[in-house]
């Protein structure tokens, strides 16, 4: 009976698993073949260099360690990027976000290490989050308000916030002991992150603590966007906006609060990088992480364990692609940006490529054994 | 070519969407050169049909024949090789464009337009001249009304060369008099030996104009007869597979006290466009009072200020003698706590979250109450049970609250707006539309429920562009031409021809004249 009643009236519905886990699978295996035929171009064997791959990003702890530590940074800014997508904003300056979050973890572990652990982190934390958090409110405001439109304003603060951080690293906060590069000075050391314990093997890994908070975040996203009034509004504005202001919910309080999460959110990336890892604010040590969060978020269909799933499939291939240009001649750092471009492009851009086409298969499948039922 | 086959013939098509079967061994047979009706209820399944026709859809199983040859229809491409043209309901016209660049938008004939547009000219003009269409070929779409923008895809379709030409619900957003015009278009039509297919649910029309009418109820064809030997009492009775009635029975109304009182409202839009003009009209505890007039003269406008959707320019609306513009609690959201329900025209862009569920859009508008919260937590239970319960109510099927919304047909999907709006328990009420793209079996139901709720003693305000309908459901009228309040009057004063001059902007005073007593035309 309750089967026939989800599936009574429901043209459209094709099982789950299909759309989540099959349809993400073949895009995945499509771009991996197309991978395998450049390595084949370039006089390499390709399964070798899968193997590889795998081994580097799975093989033995310590790459797990590196793994998961890449996959906390895409957590952070996948969760970033999908909270505007819920609202329907396109934010592409989650990179712009993180950096700046690096300044507010930054401050607050320079200049307020006198304070115990237990009260420094969490001032550390929240002030990168609030950090990353303003710097994409004042897109968010000029959307909300006056109708820019995010996506160049983003891209715009990404520019303006390296610039910042540039000035700020060689002309303010600038260790003058450190040779000259731009970078501050090492935080206390009982601000750092705690990194894995020794017994999983993982402790020369950058891994830390930051990955529990990640996994932590990624249920309290959940929870907020499905489970409470706030995120309900969010989505409403994002799913129709007139429907919103028909139903007494405003669109711009409510693109300005998804941003500002959004913001805070990338602003974590600077808590795993800097607090766990770099124990100073370094230039450029955002590396990329804000913009593939798009893909990840793309890929991870704007829900936690996608995000989580895609997360760490670009952690893995960071990993394993580092490896991958140790070991391989012919595949150098670039070759792997290939192909962690090829998989952006067949998981995010072309997307709905195969889906009809899968989807129509379902479709058929279903009323072939209702006619014949 | 037979000479005698039929224009359009299907033989045994079957459609299944899913579990759904919608189109069931369909059988139809349209002669040339004849008006062709084919009515049923919304999910019916002549939207369906009449998609497989024109290439959206393809069948699972039978055959398309045009003019007695078999054909094979998979694109809208094809189908118009095959001389089928369709004029959708929501039409497909670039705004920014002009009628002649819209109609050779896909068939511009080579790179460079000059030629092609010389062309289209001369072809178009003799099309117009052909079928009395008078459009002005050089007009922008974005500036014609919409009784044009109609005529203008029937040219669209007439220049592809279409013989047979499918009308998807044409008069729903028509007035009368356009509507009229519509219909001497399609004579026309016909008297040249085009063949016409309108799908319609309003029997009306079916019965003004078609030569043959197919019945479709469920996905089924149930019957196939010349519109001179049926009447609109059993062309209903096919549909619905009971009697149903087609007037609103209801006791006469027993006005009570003024719930809301509007004076001289304005409202000035962000291009500095006048929407409302000096609108001054009252609700009253235990009465209608509908709204008519052409859409797009203020009406919507009106809704939307009233419902806190957007604020007024100036102007006084007392709610219970509580003066609301100016004060904190005028928007959407504080509205709905004191009591005041609203039922937005377009359940697609405003009523509804299509891609939420049916339960997530029990509480759009309401998810702050307490009822759907237990703290910070949205109750899911809450929103489900709620949902379940006015689907119960309200007869919605398929009976599913976690289906999603876009998966329900309109009358369904209205009924899901309606339950969630009137079971709050509003005093006042604001309809936009009752039953715009609904069945006549949901008509029914949804005109019970509000005569229903205004015998509880509450005020209602329906705004319909459908003239039977506000004739039907109101007590009293006022009528909306340009802004402005043109009249009021009793709905048992109301006939069709002073209605429709007064939503052509002309008052009861003006229509000075004796007005003959056409009752034929309803």
């Amino acid at each position: 009976m309750s089967e026939t009643k989800s599936k009574f009236g429901a043209p459209s519905k094709v099982p789950a698993w299909v759309n989540l886990g099959l349809i993400p699978l073949i895009n995945l295996l499509a771009a991996f073949l197309i991978s395998g035929i450049v390595i084949l171009i370039v006089g390499d064997n390709p399964l070798k260099a899968l193997e590889v791959l795998i081994y580097g990003a799975f093989g033995y702890p310590e790459a797990i360690g590196y793994t998961l530590y890449y996959t906390t940074n895409f957590i952070f800014t996948g969760l970033a990027v999908a909270i505007a997508f819920h609202c329907g904003l396109f934010n592409i300056g989650a990179e712009g976000q993180a950096f700046i979050g690096g300044l507010g973890v930054g401050i607050a572990a320079l200049y307020f290490d006198f304070l115990p652990m237990w009260a420094v982190i969490p001032l550390a934390v929240m002030s990168g989050a609030i950090f990353g958090a303003g710097w994409a409110y004042v897109p968010a405001y000029l959307q909300a308000k006056r109708g820019s439109h995010i996506v160049i304003t983003t891209i715009m603060f990404n520019f303006i916030a390296f610039s910042v951080m540039n000035y700020l690293l060689v002309e303010v906060m600038i260790n003058p002991d450190a040779g000259g590069s731009p970078e501050t000075r090492e935080f206390a050391e009982h601000i750092w992150l705690a990194h894995a314990p020794d017994f999983t093997g993982m402790a020369d890994s950058p891994l830390n603590f930051s990955f529990i908070f990640a996994l932590l975040l990624s249920g309290a996203f959940y929870y907020f966007l499905w489970h409470t009034r706030w995120g309900y509004e969010i989505r409403v504005v994002g799913q129709n906006e007139t429907a919103a202001k028909y139903a007494g919910i405003s669109p711009s309080k409510n693109i300005i609060l998804a941003m500002v999460i959004s913001g805070g959110l990338a602003g974590f990336v600077a808590v795993n990088e800097l607090l766990g890892v770099h124990h100073r604010v370094l230039m450029d040590f955002t590396g990329g992480y804000g913009f593939v969060g798009i893909a990840v978020a793309l890929m991870g269909r704007n829900h936690p364990v996608g995000i989580f799933m895609a997360a760490l499939l670009f952690g893995a291939i960071y990993q394993g692609g580092t490896e991958l240009s140790f070991e391989m001649t012919s595949i150098n750092k670039e070759m792997v940006i290939v192909i962690q471009g090829l998989i952006i492009l067949f998981s995010g851009a072309l997307e709905n490529m195969f889906r009809p086409k899968i989807e129509n298969l379902f479709k058929k499948r279903q009323s072939l054994s209702q006619t014949e039922a | 070519m037979t000479t005698n086959a039929p224009a359009l013939e299907l033989r045994r098509v079957n459609k299944w969407f899913g579990a759904v079967h919608a189109n069931k061994d369909i059988s139809l047979s349209v002669g040339r050169g004849t008006i062709h009706g084919i009515i049923g209820e919304n999910g019916a399944g002549k939207s369906t049909l009449m998609s497989i026709v024109y290439g959206f859809y393809q069948a699972d199983e039978g055959e398309i024949f045009v003019n007695g040859n078999p054909c094979h229809i998979d694109n809208p491409q094809a189908s118009i090789k095959a001389g089928i043209g369709m004029v959708h309901q929501h039409f497909m016209l670039v705004d920014t464009f002009t009628v002649l660049e819209n109609i050779i938008l896909g068939v511009e004939g080579g790179n460079r337009l000059a030629g092609g547009i010389r062309k289209a000219r001369e072809e178009l003009q003799r099309l117009e001249r052909e079928y009395t269409l008078e459009v002005d070929v050089d007009a922008l779409v974005g500036d014609l009304p919409v009784g044009i923008r109609q005529r203008v895809e029937i040219l669209k379709a007439l220049y592809r060369g279409a013989e047979i030409l499918i009308l998807d619900e044409p008069t729903g957003v028509l007035t009368p008099q356009e509507a009229d015009h519509l219909f001497r278009i399609l004579n026309t039509l016909r008297d040249q030996g085009k063949t016409v297919i309108l799908i319609t649910h309003k029997l009306r029309e079916i019965m003004a104009i078609t030569d043959t009418v197919s019945v479709m109820r469920r996905g089924e064809m149930v019957a196939h007869v010349p519109t001179r030997d049926t009447d609109r009492e059993k062309l209903a009775e096919l549909m619905v597979g009971r009697s149903v009635l087609l007037r609103v029975e209801k006791e006469e109304a027993k006005p009570g006290a003024e719930l809301m009182t509007i004076e001289d409202l304005n409202f000035i839009d962000a291009d500095g466009v006048s929407r409302l003009k000096n609108i001054g009209i009252t609700l009253k505890a235990g009465e209608i009072l509908g709204i008519a007039g052409v859409s797009g003269n203020g009406q919507s406008e009106l809704l939307e200020v009233l419902g806190g959707v957007i604020p007024p320019t100036s102007g006084s609306i007392k709610y219970k003698g509580e003066e609301l513009v100016g004060s904190s609690k005028f928007n959407a959201r504080n509205l709905r706590k004191i009591g005041l329900g609203h039922v937005p025209e377009d359940r697609h862009k405003a009523g509804l979250i299509l891609s939420f569920s049916a339960n997530e859009n029990t509480a759009l508008g309401y998810h702050d109450l307490p009822m759907f919260n237990k703290g910070t937590t949205l109750d899911r239970a809450q929103m489900l049970s709620t949902c379940e319960a006015y689907i119960e109510k309200f007869d919605v099927r398929p009976p599913d609250a976690t289906l999603k919304a876009s998966g329900f047909s309109g009358g369904n999907q209205q009924k899901l707006v309606l339950a969630r709006e009137m079971e709050q328990d509003p005093d006042v009420l604001l309809v936009g539309q009752p039953t715009r793209g609904v069945d006549i079996g949901a008509i029914e139901f949804i005109h019970k429920q509000l005569i229903h709720m205004r015998d509880q003693g509450k005020a209602i305000l329906v705004v319909s562009v459908e003239i039977d309908e506000v004739m039907s459901l109101a007590d009293r009228i006022a009528v909306m031409f340009d802004g402005k309040i043109v009249g009021e009057l009793a709905a048992k004063d109301a006939t069709e021809q002073k209605l429709g001059l007064m939503m052509a902007g002309i008052s009861d005073q003006e229509q000075a004249a004796p007005i003959p007593d056409n009752e034929a035309l309803v």
